[in-house]
């Protein structure tokens, strides 16, 4: 079948069989290989992709759901003129990854809960990146970004 | 697999399965696409669900709560009615999977599943959800306990789907307490959970109970004569310690690799001491 959806703000049109997995289209088809595998399974978060502004797991998603949607990848995150979302850019400032490998899934996961709720606590960001497992162990460098983004949108609001 | 269909309207959806009898349902795909990706299933057609909008949403009808099968965890989470009148099964919800689980994995999925450890399983039987199953032709209505035949078995015949999950609220409770017992707090599976809705009148004593146990037996567990007992006790430590010892004696667990059944047998029925937190303080 050929899918059609918005991937980073542009139309794409891709032949491709309806049960192949989103993380192989995005990945393998379409060369967009910021989306990470690990498990496979929904277990680790790593294939996090934004569909419709929520975060799906891509592992457990079939191109043909795709259809008509609107997907949003690490690539896609960042602004038109390449300049780098502030979560990616609060990632950086507080070293929040060793490997990187986990990365653009947790950044996908943050985006998602600042969507929904601009103030979290702290507990309500653990509870964010549950999904998302880390084998650096880099969580508490991920809290603090995290509250970094929230602590500096405050600063602009006010 | 050679292909998904992903149809929009329910009409699309009948003719869809008439076309391809051998087609298996998929909704949120959290549990389905695993098992495809293990081989445990080898489908040759995928009906994707998620597109009936018919089938989502809580609402009020005729007196009783009406939860669309294709809600999806996280909008079960956010639906003010089950917030406020059906906080047991959000706080079941509220720790299912992970968050991408819970924007995914739906309730009708949860319940067609069957797994003993199925997190709003128990919370479902203590209300006395009723199932509506449709087909093309027909639709029908079933308590929960009678659609669960054992784990990963339902009564769903050739042709039907789970549309609704339907609450009659006879009666109210004071008391909506739900805990799972695993091993950690997101991405586990329960090792033993319990859902208990409680009325408890003004001399302590408890006056209408009803309780079911997660993961420890093949499907979700009810114990009348525990109920029988514990109503008209104080709700003490001594009030309640007999009905403890039923409880473990009336599991029937399994050990695998997250916990010893000697464990769940002993955690099921202490997790009872949990309701003391709501004893009336005089
Ligand atoms: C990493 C991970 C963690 C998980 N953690 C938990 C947990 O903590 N607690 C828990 O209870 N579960 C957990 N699950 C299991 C799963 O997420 C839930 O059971 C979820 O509710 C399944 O819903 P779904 O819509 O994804 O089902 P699907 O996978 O789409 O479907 C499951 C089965 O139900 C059938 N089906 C679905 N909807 C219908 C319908 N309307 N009519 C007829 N048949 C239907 C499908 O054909 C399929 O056989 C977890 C899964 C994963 C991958
Ligand atoms: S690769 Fe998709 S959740 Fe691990
Ligand atoms: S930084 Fe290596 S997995 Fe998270």
């Amino acid at each position: 079948m050929i899918v059609s959806f918005e991937l980073n703000g542009k139309d794409v049109h891709v032949e491709t069989s309806s049960d192949r997995r989103a993380v192989d289209l995005l990945r393998e088809d379409l060369g967009l290989a910021g989306t990470k595998e690990s498990c496979g399974n929904g277990d680790c978060g790593a294939c996090s992709i934004l569909v419709d502004d929520k975060a799906r797991l891509s592992c457990l998603t079939l191109a043909a759901q795709l259809q008509g949607r609107k997907v949003v990848t690490i690539e896609g995150v960042c602004g038109e003129d390449g300049r780098l979302h502030p979560v990616q850019k609060a990632f950086i400032e507080s070293g929040a990854l060793q490997c990187g490998y986990c990365t653009p899934g947790m950044v996908i996961a943050v985006i998602d809960l600042l969507n929904s709720n601009p103030s979290p606590s702290r507990n309500e960001i653990r509870e964010a990146i549950s999904g998302n497992l880390c084998r650096c162990g880099a969580y508490q460098k991920i809290l603090d970004a995290v509250e970094e983004v929230v602590k500096d949108s405050k600063k602009e609001a006010s | 697999m050679s292909h998904a269909l992903v149809p929009t309207k329910l009409e699309e959806l009948w003719a869809y399965i008439a076309e391809n009898p051998e087609a298996m349902l998929c909704a949120g795909g959290t549990d389905l696409l695993v098992k495809i990706r293990s081989r445990s299933v080898t489908p040759d057609c995928l009906i994707c669900l998620e597109r009936l909008d018919d089938l989502k949403g809580v609402r009020f009808e005729a007196g009783e709560i009406i939860i669309g099968a294709l809600t999806t965890h996280r909008e079960l989470l956010h639906d003010p009615i089950v917030q406020r009148d059906l906080s047991i099964l959000a706080s079941a919800v509220q720790n299912l999977g992970s968050p991408p689980i819970r924007n995914m994995g739906t309730l009708g999925g949860n319940i067609v599943t069957a797994s003993p450890a199925g997190d709003t399983l128990a919370p479902l039987y203590i209300l006395k959800a009723r199932l509506k199953i449709r087909s093309k032709e027909s639709s029908r209505s079933v308590p929960i306990e009678s659609f669960i035949l054992g784990p990963g078995k339902v009564d769903l015949r050739a042709g039907e789907i789970l549309s609704e999950i339907a609450i009659n609220q006879d009666s109210r409770f004071t008391v909506n307490h739900f805990e799972k017992v695993g091993r950690r707090n997101a991405l586990a599976c329960s090792v033993v959970s319990m859902a208990a809705l409680m009325n408890i009148a003004e001399d302590n004593t408890i006056s209408e109970i009803r309780l079911a146990w997660g993961s420890v037996g093949p499907t979700i567990m009810r114990f009348g004569d525990v109920e029988r007992l514990l109503e008209g006790r104080q709700l003490t430590v001594r009030g309640i310690e007999d009905a403890i010892r039923k409880v473990q004696q009336s599991v029937s667990p399994i050990a695998d690799t997250r916990a010893s059944a000697d464990y769940r047998r002993d955690v099921a029925g202490r997790l009872l001491l949990r309701l003391l937190s709501y004893a009336s303080s005089r």
